[in-house]
């Protein structure tokens, strides 16, 4: 569940909750291509620290570290599988090369869950929603969206209850080989697919009775609108993208063994 | 036995639900837990299997200290029924279903066979043996979820809101029940809202609010002091309501169940006729 608290939403004010939903969003998603573009070590590290002072600015510092933390799994096989991979491509020999592929795939990852726990933790479902709705995207769409984010939490929450139920019947995850375990999981699965199935049909009697979808053209009470914060942003945006190709382009990276070398 | 000493116990989230709570649980002791919404009931319940482990102070249960042992292990001495049967029920037969927590806790295959009978037939569901528990109404499928947890015959008893969404006559079955467990020696406790229920079965209350316990004792004594329950937010039966009305008159004030208010009348009425 550790892993779900890293992208719930706490509502608190600071210049970085307060910006454009759309604008965040288009960062993070070049956050993730500048990741894709370098393959190097220097870079992936720049790129991850950069984005520390955003998690200081929004004071998400301690739900950001927990989403971090449930990154590592994850990460470290991502780490192996590279490490293990160019081990054997390269002779059987641990070569620094090696290591540093697969430290920066692994940093890749890490920056990219970096971006979007940022993005999720400073921005609110709805107004989530409401960008999406404000890009042109069906209102269907965004409704099921928002929907389906906010659910989160809810059946998490579920989920924890219903493994106390089990547990209350003697039931023990942490038993038996590894088939044995993923057995486990069926008593909790199953009544967490039939709870969600049962809510969301009764979610769906709930809006129909409230006249969802009677009027075609709808309105916001909320209009969301670029400020100034929001230009900035977005330029600085641009910025790092112009800069990460240039530098892609025009820049030689030196690589991990010749900084060493060079440090020698 | 359960033994609660002063418990404190904070959830991951920083809300403190429980500040210090102490309680003595003995054996075939009936006890409704009750107060309001967010009082740390269920909190409190969860701590008496081991789902729950304190942040301070101790629970025992039979002498073992809860955080000693694993939540499988006590649970074959304390059952706890959820409020919620959909959140437990996943067999494809109401029979599997109850079967599950027996296999769980290593019973042979006639053991499990005699004692799924034995638990079908005590709660009405035997003509349901080969349904699935996901066809059954709502009140059917609490009942599969309170036998599978009878089944193993655990020697305390937890259910969490046993009368929701339970019309009249079940919640009668239920009562008889309850007595029945009690009878056997069995500790049953029961998380509640339900005052009229409480009030027909007179058991020991243990009142809460804001993570503490404000009263306990005797049903009769605690659901009839208007001040008391005013505090925990419960409105007192409507039994103990009439009879705090009629005070004036000579009527005794702890009065909480229809049989009890009956006698209390007719001797009343009798004594006035003569």
């Amino acid at each position: 569940m550790s892993f779900f608290d890293g992208l719930r939403f706490r509502r608190v004010s600071s210049p970085v909750h307060n910006l454009d939903p759309r604008i965040k969003f288009v960062y993070a998603c070049v956050i993730f291509v500048v990741a894709i573009l370098f393959w190097e070590l220097l870079p992936l590290i720049v790129l991850f620290v950069m984005q520390i002072p955003f998690v200081i600015v929004a004071r998400v510092k301690r739900e950001w570290a927990r989403s971090m933390r449930g990154a590592t799994f994850l990460a470290s096989i991502i780490f192996f599988i590279n490490f293990i991979f160019s081990f054997i491509s390269s002779g059987y020999v641990v070569t620094l090369s090696a290591l540093e592929h697969a430290l920066s795939m692994t940093l890749r990852f890490v920056v990219l869950v970096e971006s979007f726990s940022i993005f999720f933790l400073t921005t609110s479902p709805d107004h989530l929603g409401l960008a999406l709705e404000q890009s042109h995207v069906p209102y269907e769409f965004c409704f099921a969206f928002t929907t389906a984010v906010r659910f989160v939490p809810v059946l998490a929450e579920e989920a924890q209850t219903i493994i106390d139920a089990q547990k209350a019947r003697g039931l023990e995850l942490e038993k038996g080989n590894f088939l044995k375990r993923v057995r486990n999981y069926i008593p909790i699965l199953i009544p967490l697919i039939v709870s969600a199935i049962r809510r969301s049909l009764e979610l769906a009697e709930a809006m129909e009775s409230r006249a969802w979808g009677a009027v075609k053209k709808r309105t916001n009470l909320y209009v969301l609108k670029l400020r100034r914060g929001d230009y900035i942003f977005i330029l600085l945006t641009i910025g790092i993208l112009a800069a990460a190709i240039l530098v892609r382009l025009y820049l030689r990276i030196p690589r991990l063994e010749e900084i060493l070398t060079g440090l020698a | 036995m359960i033994e609660v000493q002063d418990v404190y116990f904070k959830y991951p989230s920083g809300v403190e639900a429980l500040k210090g709570v102490s309680l003595k649980i003995q054996d075939g002791e009936f006890v409704a837990v009750m107060g309001e919404n967010g009082a740390g009931k269920t909190t409190l319940v969860k701590h008496f299997n081991g789902l729950l482990k304190p942040t301070a102070g101790k629970v025992l249960v039979d002498g073992v200290e809860t955080t000693k042992v694993s939540v499988a292990t006590l649970a074959r001495k304390v059952g706890f029924v959820f409020q919620n049967p959909d959140h437990q029920l996943f067999s494809e037969t109401v029979e599997e279903e109850i079967a599950f927590a027996l296999k769980n806790f290593g019973f042979s295959q006639d053991v499990i066979e005699k004692r799924v009978t034995w638990a079908l037939n005590l709660l009405g569901l035997t003509q349901y043996r080969k349904t699935s528990p996901f066809m059954l109404s709502g009140g059917e499928r609490k009942r599969v979820a309170l036998a599978s947890v009878l089944a193993w015959d655990p020697k305390i008893l937890i259910l969490d809101e046993p009368t929701i969404g339970q019309d009249y006559q079940q919640k009668e079955k239920l009562r008889q029940f309850i007595l029945q467990l009690k009878a056997q020696g069995k500790t049953v406790v029961i998380v509640t809202h339900d005052v009229e229920f409480v009030a027909e079965c007179n058991p020991r209350v243990v009142l809460m609010r804001g993570g503490k316990i404000v009263a306990d004792g005797e049903a009769r004594k605690i659901l009839t002091d208007p001040e008391i329950l005013e505090q925990a937010s419960i409105v007192p039966p409507q039994i103990a309501q009439i009879f705090i009305n009629l005070a004036d008159l000579g009527f005794p004030k702890d009065v909480i169940d229809v049989y009890g208010a009956r006698e209390i009348l007719l001797k009343a009425f009798r004594r006035r006729k003569t």
